[in-house]
């Protein structure tokens, strides 16, 4: 029954993965003890009810059969009475039966018998619940704790694993996977123990009552057992069709949706049906097969259920009628047949959501496994009042080891000097800000901040030091004020919006109706990006550090917050080292040093003046890009080798 | 919601439901006839040692067994069309009333948002009708047949079920009371703390330079407290349910053998009654379970079928009139009489009062700051939106009055945001002019700059394009989809700041050759860059949704202090890559 869930993830190494999920089940191990003891409690009462069930209408039979016979004879005597009558099969019956003749129902026994059923049932379902109420806190806990550990392990990973993993397949295992994790726990563990109980249980009571009965039970099981796994087969396959359909389905309406003016304005509404009629018919045809496929399974086991029902009812009948078995237990036979096929059933669900639970363990663990951060060296150091003294020495760095990318690189960096980082985009400007911040350690070579080596102290000290504005402005969604609060740990009201106030933010937030207290949502979509911009400005100087790094790309601000944004970001630099992803002229020109960068390396470095006087890669650049906005601006500044400089695409 | 949905959408398959719930209603009668036989094989067979009766009472019970076997696979098959038919018509619902949306509706709902309800939404309409097919059409049927036969075995024992049926509505009514309101708070928390979490991925960098991971971790400590603490109070519920079920039935069990033992006695009633009485109520205790598991299934499709309803009844803000005017001469001439356009629930308007006419054959360009109106004025040419106030006339026929397909057939449009479908390079090119030969695509792509790198690519023109065209750089991206609308031939262009991503050389070329290729087409340009547009036939300036000034680069120079302000601020610190 169901949709049927994706396709069942592949696991590599189950045995390993169930080995860890245990240990972090090892702080429940008591508790998960007496679950399984209550479980194994409530199993066995609920086994024995029926039995009891079946022994009270035992003593109902036989105060029925007994008022029939006449009052004063032994049973012996009433079967020799009833064989001479010719009553040779009523005589049979009574033989298997507990009767004193002329005497009816034996209510004092009834009553007993019954008051132990209900002190069963009843103890039965308290435990059932004791165990589902423990259960749930043992799957809680665990999961909490697991969540806990995977935030944990995110702040722990070096910024490499981001990098190099698509942000959605890392959001998924912390979210997707450890939400079914937490199902599993929670429906599979208890339930596998219950029903492998109940099939144990059930099994010996039916092989206790009658063996020929139990018998003929147990062939209707590997039977459905065997029908369940050929039609699942084939609704499996379905399902996988139906999956496959769902994604190609799914793919054209995400493309049509994502270009819908285009494909309104192109004219192709028509076309765009016609396709998504035929991937919508294939999705029909395909789950159509599965549902009923899967749905046939129920009324297939319905049907070998009543099989069942209805041989033990004649068997049993024969068997009551010819004296070898009571009433009772035929009824309680009934009873057990009918709970024997549903635990059976169960099991197969628990083992698929068993299998994804894992699968999605595993991929959680390989989270938690995953190589960190080399812990910080602390050597006592510390940076203080940042001056703001860079140096860069001999520094060698590569992400792949066989892909050299910067080698021996030097740079000096006196206090308030600005260094402009220039190159063509995918040129690698990020790179320098990743060592600068140890997002990524160096291999060789040493960085230092005033004099002290930036791989000596703790990367929380070095990072301290620096303050950071991005092209990618991250906020999240609460309020503007928490969103500037981000900058500084426990900054006052006062000190918020004087960081608005200096990043020309402030003015803005005010319009609007909630001002500081206006919540962003998650990609703060109701904002610009150039509001945007401002909103991390603020938070830089709400940080107030010594050296700054900022990455200046303007694209899709307006003029006007563009202004805004300059005069913010240069107000910000005033009296601070800054190394700048730089994308305007001005400031290019009046940096201390200008970094060259070009797939991925670093190609030169020098002033502005220095580099053009070399005619090499800075020259090109410069040339190629900037002569027609040179030109155009009519002052004749272009420069004279604007000419000949080869075209850059 | 969901009974308006289903009402709507299961209409065209009333035969295949017909068919079900007569199937259903006689399977659930041979379900209740069975125990009926089994009590004759204990009263008639049993107690009177008859072995005949025994064996032939079992013959039919197997007959039946088979015919209803055969009877509940028909009732999945029929019902199976219709549940899986309904959510294929739902699908094609949602999908075609999105196709007329405007871009209105298109932001208001969001492109996932669609896709989800399409997928997610509808297949839990499918679960919900298939389920209430084969599973709740039965229940009452089983629960009433129950309670009838029940009574027919014996009316005095029926009064059992006075006291049980209530006890059990009350264990369904706390569930339903209970549960529900916590699931509801369980998303919501699940959903904050997925955020926290997403946040905290997008972030690493930012919340690595603050150094504010403490902060991170009191955040989602927060979250994960309050999501734990929900699951937990959902769970321990939940695991009441099924006990408090059991143990009603069982101790029903108890009362029936206790009082039928004494009608028993006195001979009021023979025991196979009783012992079909008693399977009465259990299959009557079983439906009412079955109900409970169902009812759980409600408040997840009626939230679905409201998210259905939503899309499939929204009404594009932009409609065709019944009656269309078709231009008698296709001028392409473009005029806004006093155009005013502001967007709903807006306070300001964002163009106002713009009054201007593009003549073919000119190419005019449109320079303003972001927030100056540029695309929205743009978007009101293929009636993307509907102006406020004033008239949009293309063709010399207000847009309003004319056939979509018809205007839309006069536009070339290339968006700010390149996007292409997959395919193959040749596909896009003739998305709007399915019949392009391969030398007018060339011929395109040469005009857009564009043929160079095609003529490198791997298979040329049927070189592989992904979605969205994220296979090829964002400026390549931006001369395929200009090269897409030339080959659509159109009269009017109109290029929404679509030269962004190129570098100087390429942009002053492709507009060369552009130019020379849409002589006698109007062309309506709109850009950021002051060196993309200055030598435009016309300059419309737009500052805050008002034209500041309309004229050649020289002219507005000369005239126009907003135009002045941008250009200094552009070419007095010209912007590098």
């Amino acid at each position: 029954m169901g949709m049927g869930g994706p396709p069942p993830a592949k696991i590599h190494d189950a045995g390993r993965t169930l080995r860890q999920l245990l240990g972090r089940l090892r702080p429940e191990l008591p508790l998960i003890a007496i679950v399984v003891l209550l479980g194994t409690g409530s199993v066995v009462l609920s086994v024995i009810g029926p039995k009891i069930i079946g022994n009270a209408t035992n003593v109902i039979f036989d105060g029925i059969v007994g008022k029939m016979l006449p009052a004063g004879l032994t049973k012996e005597q009433a079967i020799a009475l009833l064989q001479a009558h010719g009553k040779g099969q009523i005589a049979q019956m009574v033989s298997g039966m507990n009767v004193t003749p002329g005497v009816g129902i034996d209510f004092t026994a009834l009553g007993q018998i019954l008051l132990l059923a209900v002190a069963v049932y009843l103890f039965a379902s308290v435990l059932m619940w004791a165990q589902g109420y423990l259960m749930a806190g043992v799957a809680q806990r665990t999961v909490y704790a697991m969540r806990r550990d995977v935030e944990a392990k995110l702040s722990r990973l070096p910024l490499k694993y981001f990098d190099s993993h698509p942000h959605g397949d890392v959001l998924s295992r912390v979210t997707n996977d450890v939400d079914n994790i937490s199902t599993t726990l929670q429906q599979g563990l208890s339930q596998i123990v219950t029903s492998v109980l109940t099939v144990v249980g059930v099994l010996a009571m039916m092989l206790w009552i009658s063996w020929l009965l139990a018998l003929i039970a147990l062939v209707t099981v590997p039977l459905s057992v065997v029908v369940t796994l050929l039609i699942a087969r084939r609704s499996q396959r379905q399902f996988a069709a139906q999956w496959k359909w769902t994604g190609s389905l799914n793919g054209h309406v995400e493309e049509m949706h994502t270009g819908h003016a285009l494909v309104q304005a192109f004219g192709r509404r028509a076309r765009a049906r016609e396709i998504f009629d035929e991937h919508n018919q294939k999705l029909y045809e395909a789950s159509f097969r599965a549902q009923f496929l899967s749905g046939i399974i129920q009324p297939a086991i319905q049907f070998l259920a009543n099989l069942n029902y209805v041989a033990i009812a004649v068997i049993g009948g024969y068997r009551v009628a010819t004296g070898t078995m009571t009433l009772g237990d035929v009824q309680a036979f009934i009873q057990y047949s009918r709970q024997f096929t549903m635990p059976i059933m169960q099991i197969a669900g628990q083992m698929n959501l068993l299998q994804s639970g894992l699968a999605s363990a595993e991929r959680v663990f390989e989270l938690l496994d995953a190589e960190e951060e080399s812990s910080d060296v602390d050597t006592g150091a510390r940076l203080g009042d940042v001056t703001g003294e860079v140096a860069l020495e001999h520094v060698n760095f590569r992400y792949e080891p066989d892909k050299p990318l910067i080698d021996d690189f030097n740079l000096q960096v006196l206090p308030g000097q600005t260094v402009a980082i220039v190159g063509p985009t995918g040129a690698g400007k990020t790179t320098i800000v990743n060592l600068l911040m140890r997002f990524y350690d160096i291999d060789s070579g040493r960085i230092r901040v005033d004099k002290v080596n930036t791989a000596e102290i703790p990367r929380d000290e070095v990072r301290r030091a620096f303050g950071m504005v991005l092209q990618d402005t991250w906020l999240f969604a609460g309020t503007i004020r928490d969103n500037i609060a981000y900058g500084k740990e426990g900054a006052t009201e006062e000190e918020v919006v004087a960081a608005a106030q200096a990043a020309h933010v402030d003015s803005f937030v005010r319009t609007l109706q909630k001002g500081y207290d206006t919540v962003l949502d998650e990609d703060a979509s109701d904002l610009s990006s150039g509001q945007r911009q401002l909103l991390t400005i603020a938070r830089a100087f709400l940080a107030d550090p010594g050296i700054l790094i900022l990455d200046e790309a303007t694209s899709n601000v307006d003029t006007r917050t563009e202004v805004l944004i300059q005069k913010a970001m240069a107000q910000l630099r005033r009296g601070r080292t800054s190394f700048v992803i730089a994308h305007r002229l001005s400031t290019i020109r009046n940096a201390d040093t200008i970094v060259v960068m070009d797939g991925g390396k670093i190609v030169e470095q020098g002033s502005h003046a220095e580099l053009l006087r070399r005619e090499g890669f800075y020259y090109r650049l410069y040339n190629s890009q900037f002569t027609e906005a040179w030109s155009a601006e009519g002052n004749g500044q272009a420069p004279a080798a604007a000419s000949h400089a080869p075209a850059r695409a | 919601m969901l009974i308006r949905l289903l009402r709507a959408y299961a209409r065209p398959y009333a035969r295949e439901i017909g068919i079900v719930v007569v199937l259903v209603v006689i399977q659930s009668i041979g379900n209740l006839y069975l125990p009926n036989l089994n009590a004759d094989i204990i009263n008639n067979g049993v107690a009177k040692g008859d072995l005949t009766y025994i064996w032939r009472t079992g013959a039919v019970m197997l007959g039946i067994t088979l015919v209803l076997g055969v009877i509940a696979v028909g009732g999945v098959y029929w019902a199976s069309l219709a549940s899986m038919g309904v959510g294929r018509d739902l699908r094609g619902a949602v999908f075609g009333s999105v196709q007329d949306f405007s871009a209105r509706e298109m932001n208001r709902f969001g492109t996932p948002s669609l896709i989800t309800r399409n997928t997610n939404d509808v297949q839990q309409i499918q679960l919900f009708l298939q389920i209430a097919l084969t599973m709740m059409v039965s229940a009452p049927i089983m629960a009433v047949g129950g309670v009838i036969m029940a009574l027919r075995e014996d009316v005095q024992l029926s009064a059992v079920l006075v006291v049980v049926i209530p006890a059990l509505a009350a264990i369904v009514a706390f569930m339903f009371v209970s549960a529900v309101p916590l699931f509801r708070s369980l998303q919501v928390k699940i959903d904050r703390i997925n955020q926290v979490l997403r946040e905290q991925i997008m972030g690493v960098r930012v919340i690595r330079a603050f150094i504010r991971a403490g902060y991170e971790d009191r955040r989602f400590e927060q979250a994960n407290y309050d999501l734990t603490s929900t699951a937990l109070r959902v769970n321990r519920i939940f695991v009441i349910a099924f006990p408090a079920v059991l143990a009603v039935m069982n101790l029903t069990t108890v009362a029936i053998l206790w009082f039928g033992g004494h009608l028993v006695d006195s001979g009021q009633m023979p025991i196979g009654n009783m012992t079909a009485f008693l399977q009465y109520i259990l299959q009557i205790l079983m439906s009412l379970m079955m109900a409970i598991a169902l009812v759980i299934l409600v408040p997840r499709a009626e939230a679905s079928s409201a998210r259905l309803q939503e899309v499939v009844t929204a009404t594009p803000s932009i409609e065709e009139p019944a009656d269309t005017v078709q231009p008698s001469q296709l001028t392409g001439v473009v005029e806004l009489r006093n155009v005013t356009f502001g967007y709903p629930g807006g306070e300001k308007p964002v163009l106002h009062n713009v009054d201007f006419r593009l003549p073919p054959g000119q190419t005019t360009a449109i320079i303003g700051g972001t927030g100056s109106g540029k695309t929205t004025l743009l978007n009101l040419i293929p009636r993307f939106f509907d102006v406020s106030e004033g008239g949009l006339l293309v063709d010399g026929v207000d847009v309003r009055k004319q056939s979509l397909e018809h205007l839309w057939g006069r536009l070339g449009i290339v968006p700010q945001r390149a996007y292409l479908f997959s395919g193959t390079v040749a596909t896009n090119l003739r998305f709007g002019n399915e019949g392009a030969t391969d030398e007018e695509l060339w011929h395109a792509l040469g005009v857009a700059q564009a043929r160079d790198f095609v003529e490198a690519m791997a298979g040329g023109l049927a070189a592989p394009i992904d979605q969205g065209g994220t296979n090829v750089s964002g400026g390549q991206r931006q001369r395929l989809a200009i090269a897409r609308a030339l080959v659509k031939r159109p009269g009017i262009y109109l290029f929404d700041d679509c030269f962004s991503a190129l570098d100087a050389g390429t942009d002053a070329r492709l507009r060369a050759a552009l130019r020379a290729d849409t002589r006698d087409a109007t062309v309506l340009i709109v850009a950021q860059r002051v060196s993309t547009i200055m030598h435009a036939d016309r300059i419309i300036v737009l500052d805050e949704g008002r034209v500041e000034g309309i004229g050649t680069h020289a002219e507005l120079m000369a005239t126009c202090e907003p135009y002045r302000e941008i250009v200094d601020s552009q070419l007095g610190e010209a912007a590098v890559a």
